[in-house]
């Protein structure tokens, strides 16, 4: 009872509460940085914002926040997906194919391709959930054999936009009411994975699994079909990506959407989904691939040398996981000092 | 060796006239709202063992810690020789010369016997490499020295657990330890492994190291210590000459306190719930027989390892019987998984808070309908208003202080989140609650507190399995006690017979008519 507190506790509490709540509101700061960032490009560069720069830079990030939306349910259930580059590249050259070669109608093509793409993430919740393999282990292999069977698919080949239905890349130009397609259904999916994440009891569950798996199997909530159902769907949405793809480039090799896979799990991380899973957002996880696309642009219309851009991507994931770990450090002493008092 | 310790030339055969090797001036420690220890003071002479006993959480574990320069107390010292340390560390205490053995061995399952005596320390050759013929045959001296045979090139996964205790030893004998403690290092051992290690223990002191043997288990202490010191509550109670001591001594000193009493209202008490029936799980418990009915609470008592949390684990599926019978309602059941349990009627709090499962970022509302989402939410989509309604009923029935349903649990108090796990638990409309440590580690308002919803529950018509290592604790709150010892049930006690002594006797072994006759 005779023991006193020390009296300097205050300072450090203000300083990481306010560092508590710029974390909290993540998706706000970035997309504050987002703002800011492209102003200044803006400034150096006025074409910047031409409408033809702007929805090339949109569409681009349109199909990364596409893929992270999946990255991001599977990281919030403490999993990783390194195979999301593979499976949009064979999605991508396969449903190319189909349209060269068999003649289907675009529609069907593309239905088959989102539904190659939910095979082969079932493929990695089978490996992980019932070959119990730990996901960076199982989806590194299947990064491995996804792009193996597009190298094999492919047999040498290249798909050009003249093998495809004339006018095929045409909606990635194409807006609505000013806004590219490719954004507007960006946005859908964003808003139904956001809906879903937070309105729904599987929801509930990925941040519970994520957060603590077996205290979520204490309660009865079944980790498994959870984690499976995130591949799942991370596959099926690196699908619809890889559709994108296709139209966006027109263009297609057996290496298509080649290190793609690191600015998906870049742009996840730098919206605030936490790395050690149970926290972010889907919302994050956009305005992540939003950023990115940003700083890819601004290399180009800065004539800045493109070789920086995987470096800048490491160091986008590296600073943010830094920022994440040195908050969370902050939080808990604080909390550590106000449990003392 | 480093060949830099301060204190080298100390002579061990000075015996006990010049300064203890080793002592504690005063030494108090804090933890949050538990004084862990109070001016507690203890010297260690070489060529002595010197036993620490007291109840769970009585500081023992506090006082190792402090030695081992884990923790650094709030106020009195460590003398080294007489001289104060101020140990910030384990590695300094080591380079030092104090040795511990935790009661779990705390070794690298993938390294070799003689990597994990020489962790740290390995011999070396040129540009600093490991020398590995040099460490494999100090291991096996140190090994041959204590006539045990451990291969120092084997991997220590798979050893034995009396084999890593032993490695154990010998690492703190390879630092040329001067004091050697033991925290509890009997818990996992088998009568004869035992026998062997004190064989061990006795070599060490000979030598002239100073031995600390923290130990629970009372004929041990008569059997190995020199001296011992009795701990309660975090005060040094006595120290003396085991000599001098009885076990019904012994025990007095280790629970001789003021109990202080919880509210309990009395229930009635109603049909049988849960009947256990002759459960056993090899290597955990053996032959356990007990009942809960409806409004009654059954205290699980018994000291750390007893086999308590165990059979809680079995009764709410995490693990399984080998032989045995549960019947819940008068029906046979056997749970595969929680869930099952849970559907059935059991819910299980544990002692593990890491178990608990708050989710930290997620509010109060959602942490209290996690465990029933898929019943109350059966189209899939949550309805935050009903949500809200079950956590606002807890919030008020449990008393939980926050400012509302949206609070984040990781801003909450340490004993208003365990109001949240009960809460939490309660919403699964359990028939059975089981409560293992629900007290550990909050502040004594919020404990009075939860001792008042306990008793509301039984109230209620819950049958409840309370485990507590805090005898006060179960004596208030329980209607009846079932000590476990070492795995079996040594003694059954009604509440109107139970005293702190009874329960210790049991809890230790002993019983009351042996003690009192002084044997």
């Amino acid at each position: 009872m005779a023991l006193s507190v020390p009296a300097n506790v205050p300072a450090p509490n203000r300083a990481s509460l306010l560092l508590g709540r710029l974390a909290r509101s993540r998706e706000a700061t970035l997309a504050g940085v987002v703002i800011v960032l492209g102003m200044l490009v803006w400034l150096e560069a006025p074409n910047f914002l031409s409408s033809t720069n702007v929805i090339s830079v949109t569409a681009l990030a349109a199909i990364i926040a596409i893929a992270a939306v999946g990255e991001a349910l599977v990281i919030i259930t403490k999993n990783i997906d390194l195979s999301v580059e593979s499976t949009m590249g064979l999605v991508a050259f396969v449903v190319a194919m189909m349209l060269k070669g068999q003649n289907l109608p675009v529609p069907t093509a593309w239905a088959l391709g989102i539904g190659l793409g939910l095979g082969l993430g079932m493929v990695n919740g089978v490996v992980i959930t019932i070959l119990r393999v730990p996901s960076i282990v199982a989806t590194l292999g299947t990064l491995g054999i996804y792009r193996g069977l597009a190298y094999i698919v492919a047999n040498g080949k290249e798909i050009t936009t003249s093998d495809l239905p004339s006018g095929y890349t045409n909606p990635a130009s194409q807006t609505f009411l000013g806004v590219p397609l490719f954004v507007i259904l960006a946005i859908a999916i964003v808003i139904v994975a956001g809906l879903v994440l937070r309105y729904t009891v599987v929801g509930r569950q990925a941040y519970a699994v994520g957060s603590n798996a077996e205290a979520a199997a204490t309660i009865g909530v079944r980790a498994k079909s959870t984690v499976f159902l995130v591949f799942a769907l991370s596959g099926m949405l690196a699908g619809v990506a890889g559709v994108l793809w296709g139209i966006e480039f027109g263009q297609l090799y057996a290496s298509s959407a080649s290190g793609e896979s690191l600015a998906v799990i870049a742009a996840v991380v730098v919206g605030g989904v936490s790395i050690s899973g149970g926290s972010g957002t889907v919302v994050g996880a956009a305005i992540g691939a939003l950023f990115l696309g940003l700083i890819q642009n601004a290399i180009v219309v800065l004539s800045l040398p493109q070789e920086w851009l995987q470096v800048i991507y490491g160091l986008v994931i590296l600073l943010a996981v830094a920022m994440d770990a040195l908050v969370q450090m902050r939080a808990q002493r604080a909390k550590a000092r106000s449990r003392m008092r | 060796m480093s060949g830099t310790m301060p204190i080298e030339a100390v002579n061990v055969t000075d015996g006990p006239s010049g300064p203890p090797p080793v002592a504690l001036v005063g030494v108090s420690k804090r933890f949050a709202a538990t004084q862990a220890l109070s001016d507690v003071s203890l010297d260690l002479l070489p060529g002595e063992i010197h036993g620490l006993v007291g109840e769970n959480g009585a500081g023992k574990s506090t006082i190792v810690k402090v030695l081992a320069g884990i923790h650094q107390p709030d106020s009195g010292e460590v003398l080294l020789d007489g001289k104060p340390v101020l140990l910030h560390g384990p590695a300094q205490a080591r380079s030092l010369g104090i040795a511990v053995v935790h009661q779990e061995p705390r070794l690298f399952p993938d390294l070799t016997v003689a990597e994990n005596v020489f962790i740290g320390h390995a011999p070396t050759g040129g540009f600093g490499s490991i020398n590995w013929r040099q460490m494999r045959q100090s291991a096996d001296r140190i090994f041959e020295s204590l006539s045990v045979h451990i291969d120092s090139a084997a991997i220590v996964r798979g050893l034995s657990m009396a084999d890593q205790q032993l490695i154990e030893i010998a690492k703190a004998l390879s630092i040329d330890a001067r004091v050697l403690i033991l925290d509890e290092p009997t818990a996992s051992l088998s009568a004869h492994e035992v026998e062997r290690l004190f064989a061990i223990v006795r070599q060490t002191r000979d030598r002239g190291v100073a031995v600390l043997f923290v130990s629970h288990r009372l004929e041990e202490v008569f059997e190995l210590c020199d001296r011992a010191t009795v701990l309660r509550d975090g005060l040094h109670i006595i120290t003396a000459p085991t000599s001098e001591f009885t076990a019904s001594d012994l025990v007095r000193y280790m629970v001789g306190r003021a109990v202080s009493l919880f509210p309990r209202s009395t229930a009635r008490i109603g049909d049988m719930l849960l009947d256990v029936r002759g459960l056993t799980r090899v290597g955990a418990f053996r032959d356990i027989t007990f009942s809960v009915r409806a409004g009654e609470i059954v205290g699980l008592a018994g000291l750390v390892g007893a086999g308590r949390t165990e059979v809680a684990r079995v009764l709410f599926g995490l693990d399984h019987a080998d032989a045995g019978e549960v019947l819940f309602d008068g029906k046979r059941v056997s749970f595969r998984t929680p869930s099952a349990a849970l559907r059935a009627g059991i819910a299980y709090v544990p002692e593990d808070r890491h178990l608990d499962g708050l989710v930290a970022g997620f509010s109060i509302a959602e942490n209290v309908t996690l465990p029933i989402l898929p019943r109350i939410f059966p189209h899939l989509f949550i309805r935050a208003s009903r949500e809200r309604s079950i956590a606002a009923g807890y919030i008020e029935r449990l008393r939980i202080r926050s400012t509302g349903t949206d609070d984040l649990v990781e801003a909450l108090s340490g004993g208003n989140q365990q109001k949240v796990v009960i809460a939490k638990w309660l919403a699964t409309n359990p028939r059975v609650l089981i409560l293992d440590e629900p007290t550990r580690g909050v502040d004594i308002g919020a404990k009075v507190e939860v001792h008042r919803i306990i008793s509301e529950l039984a109230a209620s018509g819950l049958g409840i399995i309370l485990i507590s290592s805090e005898l006060p604790e179960v004596l208030a709150m329980s209607d009846r006690i079932v000590v476990l010892h070492e795995g079996r049930i040594s003694a059954e006690i009604p509440r109107a017979e139970a005293s702190e002594e009874r329960v210790m006797f049991a809890a230790t072994g002993q019983f009351a008519e042996e003690a009192s006759s002084g044997s």
